[in-house]
């Protein structure tokens, strides 16, 4: 394989079977949504308090996978590693298409997502949420061009400086993402300028699970071939991508765990917060992180295919624990007005607020997921994003020729 | 001779009546329209010259007397002042006003005060909306725009206070002049309504009426108002005042 061949996925009846099934949770996904649009929110389990629920945990999931599941076309076109090259296209593909699933999600729990062109045509651009209209978008443009400078010939020359226009984009949306939670000053549980490298590292780390677990899905449903080599690599990387997702979430308590003021917040989401601190330190931190950490490095089971899949698994179930502690456990600590005092109100103020994720929820949120891995299925059925094989054989074979 | 006097002095008469008569239906609207002096002209823009505030003293403000709040629902037609929000739980129903009851634990010392929207001068609300809809007049009221509100709820993860609801339901029970709407943010809004016609909000009024007197409202800008005068000349405090946002309702004896 001197040369990379690509091809699209076989049309074989597993293929119109896992669509149809994919299909089925988008609708599911779509009446959910019908559902909450007909009623209004009180249908939900968010209320006053709590006003960002399970919708923008998978949106916010989805989209900072989106931009990190892009790093495995960058390592390959920008720092010319040649390992990473055969999979820039499923990777620029699977970009799109999961972000995609979580704007799908993020517009749909929208108070008026009727008003969708209004966000399209008022813009105050103080507002990290205006910016990030125009980061969404211009990020798929961008990734759009440099897939058709790696799959048009002539564009070819162009998919280097296209992939790093592409990598430094991705670098600044998933910063515009951290900071929706970094700029918010009010809070207790964000205000942190960590939030953007943080949520850069672990979108690194939740595209490369979502990465490894569709090349394993190609493995088993049509026989596509990933050879130990390459597979050895990704799953070394996914590991220290797993370790700086620890280092900058233990960064950001640290430096909040130093400043008084916010013992109070900090106490919540690692000592006392029920429901968080499990999903924080069981889910999160053990589940999701150490226990995958030593299955991707321990010899018995570094080496087996099942075992990185199950790690992979595994950092995902981490993944929306720890977005669900960002996201609905900085809301569920009251709002501190006055620091120091015993406040009580009508209004909940001064006792932690509750809220319980609702069906309509859920099912519109795996609905954002079935979208993005429908829409990549469908793609990928009719343009050719997949690599011929990347057996150990064939991949010594280009990176033999890609020396010279 | 008598006749022509006599004749003259009816003229006399007559004319200081006259006149009398044309000064008083000259001068009638003139004492009128002093009560509402304040109101601008509904031609005119609204000006930074004014800076609306409120002034809440609260060793005035009693525990458990909630007037200001009901007089918010009756006027801006939420809570008991509307028939609506049947379907939405306690945590999901809105409140544009809320008295909070706060103790300090090391000394025992507790009071009462109503917390609302704070019409900060820098409003975090503002800054985070994507499209615009919430905003700020020149006069310092802060508004949402129901119109171009998209309901992405970012204003309230912003706001320090507290102080916006969403609404959870299909609402059919409003006031005319203060709009509200399924999947839109609200919160007090000063009684714009209410002060554009001159008069002062309707919590300050309820306030007023039963002789608690905790609540002043007026121009922080114009030195000769009884608000500019009484921040001149006793210590008033800003909730969250380390965040800098300069709120236009100030508190007295916390």
């Amino acid at each position: 394989m001197k040369h990379i061949t690509y091809r699209e996925l076989p049309g074989r009846s597993g293929y119109y079977g896992l669509l149809g099934a994919l299909a089925l949770v988008v609708l599911m996904g779509f009446g959910a949504f019908l559902y909450m649009e007909h009623h209004g929110h009180y249908v939900t389990g968010m209320n006053n308090q709590v006003v960002w629920g399970t919708p923008h945990v998978f949106a916010v999931f989805l989209i900072v996978a989106a931009s990190g599941v892009l790093n495995m076309a960058s390592i390959g076109s920008v720092f010319g590693k040649s390992m990473y090259k055969p999979l820039g296209r499923m990777a620029g593909l699977l970009a799109i298409t999961l972000l995609m699933g979580g704007l799908t999600v993020l517009v749909l729990d929208l108070g008026h997502p009727d008003r969708l062109i209004v966000a399209m045509t008022h813009y105050n651009f103080k507002s990290i949420f205006a910016w990030n209209i125009f980061l969404y978008t211009g990020f798929m443009a961008i990734v759009a061009v440099y897939l058709w400078s790696m799959m048009e010939r002539r564009m070819n020359p162009y998919s280097k400086p296209m992939g790093f226009i592409a990598f430094v984009w991705r670098l600044m949306l998933t910063t515009g993402t951290g900071s929706i939670f970094g700029f918010l000053v009010a809070r207790q549980g964000y205000d942190a300028a960590v939030m953007a490298p943080m949520f850069i590292a672990m979108s690194f780390s939740f595209g490369l699970a979502i990465f490894l677990l569709v090349l394993r899905a190609m493995e088993g449903g049509f026989g596509w071939e990933l050879g130990g080599m390459a597979l050895k690599r990704y799953k070394n990387l996914l590991g220290v991508f797993i370790a700086a997702t620890l280092y900058f979430v233990a960064l950001m308590h640290l430096t909040n765990l130093y400043a008084t003021e916010h013992h109070g917040v900090e106490a919540f989401i690692l000592m006392n917060g029920g429901i968080y601190t499990f999903l924080f330190w069981v889910v999160f931190v053990l589940v999701g992180s150490l226990l995958p950490l030593g299955l991707l490095y321990h010899p018995a089971t570094g080496g087996s295919r099942t075992w990185i899949t199950a790690a992979s698994v595994l950092v995902l179930v981490g993944a929306l624990a720890l977005v669900y502690v960002i996201i609905i456990g900085g809301q569920a600590y009251p709002l501190v007005l006055f620091p120091g005092m015993e406040v009580s109100s009508s209004f909940n103020d001064g006792v932690v607020n509750s809220y319980a994720p609702s069906l309509p929820e859920v099912v519109l949120g795996v609905g954002g997921i079935a979208l993005a891995l429908a829409l990549a299925m469908v793609a990928m059925r009719v343009l050719r994003f997949i690599p011929e094989t990347m057996s150990d054989e064939a991949m010594q074979q280009y990176l033999e020729a890609s020396k010279h | 001779m008598n006749e022509t006097s006599e004749h003259t002095d009816l003229n006399r008469r007559e004319f200081l009546t006259r006149s009398a008569a044309t000064a008083g239906v000259a001068l009638a609207p003139g004492v009128m329209l002093y009560s509402v002096a304040q109101a601008r002209p509904a031609d005119e823009p609204v000006s930074s010259a004014v800076r609306w505030g409120l002034l809440i003293d609260t060793n005035k403000c009693a525990s458990g007397c909630s007037d200001c709040v009901s007089a918010c629902e009756r006027e801006n037609g939420w809570g008991s002042g509307s028939t609506d929000e049947t379907h939405s739980d306690a945590a999901q129903k809105a409140q544009w006003i809320r008295k909070v009851e706060v103790k300090n634990t090391e000394t025992g010392h507790a009071f009462t005060l109503p917390m609302m929207c704070q019409h900060c001068e820098n409003p975090p609300c503002a800054d985070v909306c994507p499209t615009g809809a919430s905003f700020r007049r020149d006069d310092g009221i802060v508004l949402v725009d129901k119109h171009i509100c998209i309901g992405c709820r970012y204003c309230m993860m912003a706001c320090p206070y507290k102080a916006r609801s969403f609404v959870h339901e299909t609402l059919t029970d409003q006031k005319p002049y203060a709009p509200r709407g399924k999947g839109t943010v609200e919160a007090c809004t000063l009684c714009v309504h209410r002060v554009d016609a001159g008069d002062s909000p309707a919590c300050v009024e309820a306030c007023t009426a039963e002789n608690h007197n905790a609540m002043l409202f007026g121009d922080l800008n114009d030195p000769a108002s009884p608000i500019a005068k009484t921040v001149a000349t006793y210590a008033t405090t800003q909730i969250r005042a380390d965040l800098n946002l300069n709120p236009g309702v100030r508190y007295q004896g916390i």
